[in-house]
């Protein structure tokens, strides 16, 4: 099954509710993904302050605070470590590229999950409700959020396996759904020298987004192209620095249903993940068409 | 035990009673003739089950599965609809004033559902004998494997229209995107005028049914020989 929320906030003033928001549509879609859960916040001046990059891991060697010593004699700025066990939060007034190659050797072993300049992700195992507590989502602040809770199908339940896949500089990307052809899609994107971290199917997904990017595409262009490539079920939240999107495949029985308001625009699994934010009676309320690539900028 | 009839009216407000609760009241010999529910929030499995002449009102959007198996019922929903709206419908009226997400009336054997919005993907996919009035479009694979029962819809047909069709009736008024496997254009003749003149008046749609387009079986798919229809 899977759930899948996200919220972009247009409204300034609503930026200091963001995770208690967010915290309430995940725990409305804790049942259609009850094992393990993901969330990735944009912009939370305490995870990824103004000026500064950040550097999220899972299941460090070292713990937060001794992590954020060795890099911070490592890169000769103060960087600050914060525990959100299992995930690490490293930032620092560095370059997102910096900071992930002294996280690397500081950190051996730890999976990296999301790195940029305004992303935080957290990752657990759990139900989502009480992971979303102990991570102190509903304190969190910013101007987008995604969440997932997921119900596994295709790889273990692991704080590795739960989305979002965070691959590129900002980037997530959430599924709801199972790739079919993922392994030819990764044997291909090996030969052209992409790494992968895990077995996961929706990381072949956020890998190919990620290169398309990375070689030039926008991010509608990038769907699309997702779209003419993968085979499967499929719901697809994906967010960068600039821009919230949203595409189904052809088939779309893995709903989705999007909210959009002069304040905000919101996606959900199912509606009731929505019912309760601010100016939801006057939103206009769709259902994403499918194989159509719906994309918001900030 | 009081008549059915002479009840009183009853409103459950969903903040502060459970789906469980108010699906069991229903269901109950004690139901109300009439129940409105408020603040329903999305809700899943809303006044499914239903055997009874019961009126129930639902003030605002519900989740998933709302009005399944309804016999008897008259449900309105005003509001949205999620996934499966009056799935496996047997007989009553079910009515949503906004949308309904994909298979609204999948399956339904009988009864009239009514979306005065759009209907998503999958709307009356295998209906035996249902009739469904959409007064906007509806989604891709619409009526797919339809066995018996009519759709009308006053907007546009989405993708692979009546696909697999065997022998459900559709009526649009709007465009079609394309055609499902087996499903063709049909001429309108006085038979099907006057029974999408009497759809369209069950559902309280003035639209004139001289403007829709018939389409049903080319029955090239199926081992069914119109030859032997009285023998089903």
């Amino acid at each position: 099954m899977c759930g899948i929320v996200g919220l972009h906030l247009r409204e300034p003033a609503l930026y200091p509710r963001l995770g208690e928001l967010l915290t309430a549509m995940l725990g409305q879609l804790a049942d259609r993904g009850p094992d393990s859960a993901g969330m990735a916040i944009y912009g939370d001046p305490t995870w990824s302050p103004d000026g500064h990059s950040t550097v999220t891991l899972l299941n460090s060697p070292v713990p937060a605070t001794e992590l954020a010593m060795t890099l911070t004699a490592d890169l000769g700025v103060p960087v600050t470590g914060i525990d959100k066990s299992p995930t690490t939060i490293v930032h620092a007034p560095v370059d997102y590229e910096s900071l992930t190659a002294a996280t690397r050797i500081a950190a051996p072993g730890a999976r990296l999950i999301g790195f940029g300049s305004d992303l935080t992700v957290l990752k657990g195992i759990g139900n989502p409700a009480a992971l979303a507590d102990a991570f102190c989502l509903p304190q969190a602040r910013g101007w987008q959020g995604i969440g997932h809770t997921r119900m596994a199908t295709e790889s273990a339940v692991t704080p590795e396996g739960s989305h979002p896949f965070s691959v590129g500089p900002d980037q997530c990307l959430v599924h709801n759904g199972s790739f079919s052809n993922h392994m030819s899609i990764k044997h291909q994107l090996e030969r052209e020298g992409v790494v992968f971290d895990s077995e996961n199917d929706t990381e072949v997904g956020a890998r190919f987004v990620a290169k398309q990017l990375a070689e030039g595409a926008g991010l509608e262009k990038a769907l699309l192209a997702l779209n003419e490539t993968f085979d499967g079920f499929y719901t697809l939240l994906v967010s960068t620095a600039e821009s919230f999107a949203v595409v189904r495949d052809a088939i779309s029985c893995k709903p989705a249903i999007i909210a959009e308001t002069k304040q905000w625009v919101a996606m959900a699994s199912e509606y009731r993940a929505l019912a309760d934010l601010p100016g939801i009676g006057d939103a206009h309320i769709f259902e994403p068409e499918p194989e159509e690539v719906y994309v918001w900028h900030r | 035990m009081a008549p059915l009839a002479t009840r009183p009216a009853v409103t459950v407000d969903l903040t502060a009673s459970s789906t469980r609760e108010v699906n069991e009241l229903l269901a109950s010999s004690e139901a109300p003739k009439a129940l409105t529910i408020t603040n329903p929030r999305g809700a899943h499995a809303l006044a499914c089950g239903l055997d009874a002449e019961l009126e129930v009102t639902i003030d605002g959007d519900v989740g998933y599965y709302c009005a399944g198996m309804n016999k008897h019922a008259s449900v309105t929903i005003n509001g949205n609809a999620g996934v499966g709206l009056a799935e496996n419908m047997m007989s009553g009226t079910v009515r949503v004033t906004g949308d309904a997400s994909q298979s609204a009336g999948a399956t339904g054997h009988g009864g009239l559902l009514v979306i005065e919005g759009n209907a998503a993907a999958r709307c009356g996919i295998s209906m035996k004998g249902i009739d469904i009035v959409v007064g906007g479009d509806i989604g891709h694979m619409s009526a797919f494997m339809g066995q018996a029962g009519r759709l009308v819809v006053c907007g546009n047909a989405g993708e692979a229209l009546g696909d697999s069709l065997y022998e459900a009736r559709i009526y649009v008024r709007g465009t079609v995107a394309s055609l499902g496997a087996d499903c063709v254009q049909k001429p309108m003749r006085g038979e099907h005028l006057t029974e999408l003149k009497e759809l369209l008046h069950a559902a309280g749609i003035g639209a004139d049914p001289n403007e829709f387009t018939r389409y049903g079986s080319a029955r090239t798919l199926y081992n069914f020989h119109v030859d032997n229809a009285s023998a089903y």
